[in-house]
């Protein structure tokens, strides 16, 4: 089905033949993003990884060109990110792209991670890639924290204060942890410094992590929003030039609502505090994290009870990672042999609940423990809803899905892509063999 | 169920997530602070810009009435070029004050006129000084304050034109004011603004609602130096992209329309 | 397989590619860019490439060193004598040869900017107590380079003349250098 490893077709041309004798990153290349067969039925679901390395290359060079004028010092960090912002030609636009494209990473990651697990693309063979994809959300948030201490803002002073004393829940080993972590006895100086060389190294850490990620989706293949497996080339596309196409349409997609929120609300995302320089002798009213952090903050904050020997605050935490960790044995938790949700209707249904809960969890990350849910139900608080979200988030994976794998009975499946796609179908249910690419 | 019925799902996760978005990021009502209003800005809007009439009476009002408290550190004199000054207008008005520099060759700091290069001069030579000078309060720097709160400049404004006397039977502590707009209702800074305080050198009456709002176009622009660039370039950015997609849209389309269906 | 794609239907389809692509590319080119353009100069480094030198304090033959661009400048309100030494000097004798007039605007200020064409130093001259060389100019200490009342290289190893910077007269007492 592809081609083999001579060249063959294009590669050709002596300079293009004489490298790829010697290391054959084109053979590779033609192999891997030409002739590699991709299901045909992706829906635009799929675009999201390549926005993603997208928005990975963006970030980076907006973050080079930042670091060639920022100063990650305590008393001139702030200045040096206004100096960007006024001085600096399209230094304005550079800061934007960063501090915009940080959330819309984040969107991008979020909307990659619920396909998979809509279509069930973490389970076999493909448990290393999804386990892979969660090491790279957890150096991406690494990433995205210690970026956003960099301008010095009051935000970024008492987010890292908050966020690094939390290590000091840890059992015996907790202080002196911390005082690791910031090189003194309070977030100063040393902690500026090394947030920044370690901002700046862990986009490459991120980077090696997505060629483990990428090598193993190709060692599986793709999955696809049946999650039947393709028994041939009727079942699939070469990925160029049909997927790079598509992804490029997506891709403009994205930039272009990107580009309006860089352009016009630059500061949509933001937290206004944080144009208030450090002052590490007044706490802000309300320290809240970025946005793409507030479901986590919000099951941090919900442990505020102690469980058996484990007091609140080490809970809490174990909590928060735990939320990461749970994602992390996901494809041992739900083992129904059935990947798609489309063929899993039960499943569904939670799926679009834990969505929810998700979103309202961001909703109560975002504000006061003690304030009321709806103004007039005063009883009703922040921290109620935070239990009550928590406690699903955590029932969902760790309850509902093992049982579902047991319990549930899944819709018959396709017989094969191509016979859902093109039509025909099998007994039962037209609605599976409706044509999966809206042309 | 069928596609149809998963799109308008994803419909309405958008939707929510939008939602979502907007109520987590909006600002938590600071405390029992009164409701902002909803100023028309110059400024606002796509085609928003700034006021430059308005912000050069701003100026004036920055100079004479806030400067002697407040610095505005972030802004260099010869960045009043953008407010339609003349290189000799802003000379003038950077000599009127005084910068430490040095050491010269004595090894001695000195004092020098201001120039175009120079960041506005401060009231105060450091943080500590300033709160000295009032009571323990730190009057903040006004380079950054329209970004630096919800509500940004409808928010200036409310403070600015909005002192009143405290409701009957309402304690104000000593050295406070009371100020319905200020989170706690009870701020350190006296009301700033007095009718006709300033006069206009371009003959507009100074009320106090016509110098908050001047003053407050300033400040936005101090905050946003490069909005009207930033809104320039966009329009012509967004509606690019707008336009490559459509066409790499049209062009996916006739790539597939090959494949049988 | 893939190759099937190519079909030769006709200058439509391929317009729409050729237009994607173009459009693709010039967007690519011009996001490119603010990238490069934010390396060059900033506005505030910008601000302080020319300065204003306020020459109402220097008295007759003294000499003043500012900054400028990073660099020393060297104004010298030359007396009488060094004015006439410096008008008079045979250009055959120099081996950067420049006229004085060619170097001053107004004769009795010479603008140079204070660093040795040979290899970067700073010339000593400029307080009274140091040595001027054998010229009345000035003199650098690195490899011994002597240069006169105009700031001609005469004897040593630099091979021009100190350079005079691009400046004007405002007035009469100030000058804007850059």
């Amino acid at each position: 089905m592809s081609a083999g490893t001579n060249q063959t077709g294009g590669t050709g041309s002596g300079l293009v033949k004489w490298i790829d004798s010697r290391l054959p990153v084109f053979s590779y290349m033609q192999k891997e993003y030409a002739e590699f067969e991709a299901p045909r039925n992706f829906n635009w679901f799929w675009n999201f990884g390549a926005i993603l390395t997208f928005m990975l290359v963006l970030m980076i060079m907006t973050g080079i060109f930042l670091a060639m004028q920022y100063t990650p010092d305590t008393g001139l960090a702030f200045d040096s990110v206004e100096r960007i912002m006024r001085d600096v030609n399209f230094g304005w636009l550079l800061r934007y792209l960063h501090a915009n494209g940080a959330t819309f990473f984040f969107i991008a990651v979020y909307i990659h991670m619920f396909r998979g697990m809509y279509y069930g693309s973490y389970k076999g063979p493909r448990e290393l890639l999804w386990m892979l994809g969660v090491v790279i959300l957890l150096l991406l948030m690494a990433t995205a924290f210690m970026g956003y201490v960099l301008p010095w803002g009051q935000m970024s002073f008492w987010g890292a204060t908050v966020i690094t004393n939390l290590f000091s829940a840890i059992p015996l080993v907790g202080d002196s942890i911390v005082t690791l972590l910031w090189g003194g006895f309070s977030v100063d100086n040393p902690t500026l410094n090394r947030f920044f060389a370690l901002h700046y190294l862990f986009p490459f850490l991120i980077f090696g992590v997505v060629i483990l990620h990428v090598i193993a989706l190709h060692v599986t293949g793709s999955n696809n929003p049946l999650g039947v497996d393709p028994k041939g080339p009727q079942d699939t596309v070469p990925f160029h030039p049909y997927y790079t196409m598509k992804d490029s349409v997506g891709l403009a997609v994205f930039v272009t609502i990107m580009a309006a929120f860089v352009f016009f609300a630059p500061n949509f995302f933001g937290e206004p505090e944080n144009y208030l320089e450090a002052a590490p002798l007044v706490t802000p009213a309300h320290i809240v994290p970025e946005w793409y952090f507030l479901p986590f903050f919000a099951i941090l904050r919900s442990i505020d009870f102690n469980i058996w020997f484990v007091d609140a605050k080490l809970a809490g935490v174990l909590a928060m990672f735990g939320a990461i960790g749970v994602l992390f044995i996901l494809p041992w938790l739900d083992k129904s042999p059935v990947r798609s949700a489309k063929f899993r209707p039960m499943y569904k249904w939670f799926f679009w609940i834990l969505l929810l809960d998700c979103i309202i969890l961001g909703y109560v990350g975002g504000k006061p423990t003690d304030d009321p849910v709806f103004a007039g139900a005063e009883w009703f608080k922040i921290i109620h809803l935070g239990y009550i979200t928590t406690f699903w988030y955590f029932f969902h994976f760790l309850i509902l899905l093992p049982l579902l794998g047991i319990f549930e009975r899944p819709k018959p499946l396709p017989k094969s892509i191509s016979e859902a796609v093109l039509g025909g179908g099998t007994s039962g249910s037209a609605a599976t063999a409706k044509p999966m690419e809206k042309a | 169920m069928g596609i149809v019925c998963n799109l308008r799902r994803a419909a309405a996760a958008t939707g929510l997530i939008t939602a979502a978005a907007l109520i987590s990021t909006s600002a938590f009502a600071a405390g029992d602070a009164k409701e902002v209003e909803d100023q028309d800005w110059h400024f606002e809007g796509i085609f928003g810009t700034v006021d430059k009439a308005s912000a050069q009476r701003g100026l004036q009002v920055y100079l004479e009435v806030c400067a002697g408290c407040h610095s505005l550190k972030q802004v260099a004199y010869r960045n009043l070029a953008d407010l339609g000054f003349t290189e000799a207008e802003i000379k003038a008005i950077a000599a009127e004050y005084e910068v430490t520099d040095g050491p010269n060759d004595e090894g001695e700091m000195f004092q020098r006129a201001a120039i175009l290069a120079d960041a506005f001069v401060s009231p105060f030579p450091n943080n500590e000084a300033a709160q000295a000078s009032n009571n323990g309060a730190l009057p903040p720097d006004l380079s950054l304050q329209v970004k630096a709160h919800a509500g940004g400049a409808d928010y200036i404004y409310a403070l600015l034109s909005g002192y009143a006397d405290a409701p009957a039977g309402t304690d104000v502590p000593n050295g406070l004011n009371y100020n319905p707009f200020f989170p706690g209702s009870f701020i350190a800074m006296p009301p700033p603004l007095a009718e006709d305080g300033v006069e206009y050198s371009d003959g507009t009456k100074a009320s106090i609602e016509q110098m908050a709002w001047d003053v407050v176009s300033f400040m936005q622009w101090t905050a946003e130096p490069e909005m009207e660039q930033r809104k320039k370039m966009g329009f012509k950015v967004v509606l690019f992209l707008i336009i490559l997609s459509a066409i790499l849209y049209a062009a996916k389309r006739k790539m597939w329309s090959n494949l049988d269906h | 397989m893939s190759d099937d794609t190519q079909d030769h239907d006709g200058s439509r389809r391929d317009f729409l590619y050729l237009s994607a692509g173009a459009f693709g590319a010039v967007g690519l080119g011009a996001a490119l860019w603010p990238f490069i353009s934010s390396m060059n100069p900033s506005a505030d480094v910008l601000a302080l490439s020319t300065t204003e030198v306020d020459l109402s304090q220097i008295a007759d033959g003294q000499r003043v060193t500012v900054k400028w661009q990073g660099k020393p400048v060297f104004i010298d309100r030359r007396t009488p004598k060094a004015i006439s030494e410096a008008e008079s000097t045979d250009l055959a004798d120099l081996r950067d040869p420049q006229s004085d007039a060619d170097r001053v605007i107004q004769p009795e200020w010479l603008v140079v900017v204070g660093v040795c064409t040979h290899l970067g130093c700073v010339p000593k001259g400029q307080k009274p107590s140091e040595q001027r060389g054998d010229w009345g100019g000035w003199f650098c200490p690195c490899h011994s380079s002597h240069y006169d009342t105009s700031g001609r290289i005469r004897k040593g190893p630099a091979p021009l003349n100190l350079p005079v910077p691009p400046y004007e007269f405002l007035n009469d007492t100030n000058i804007k250098i850059g």
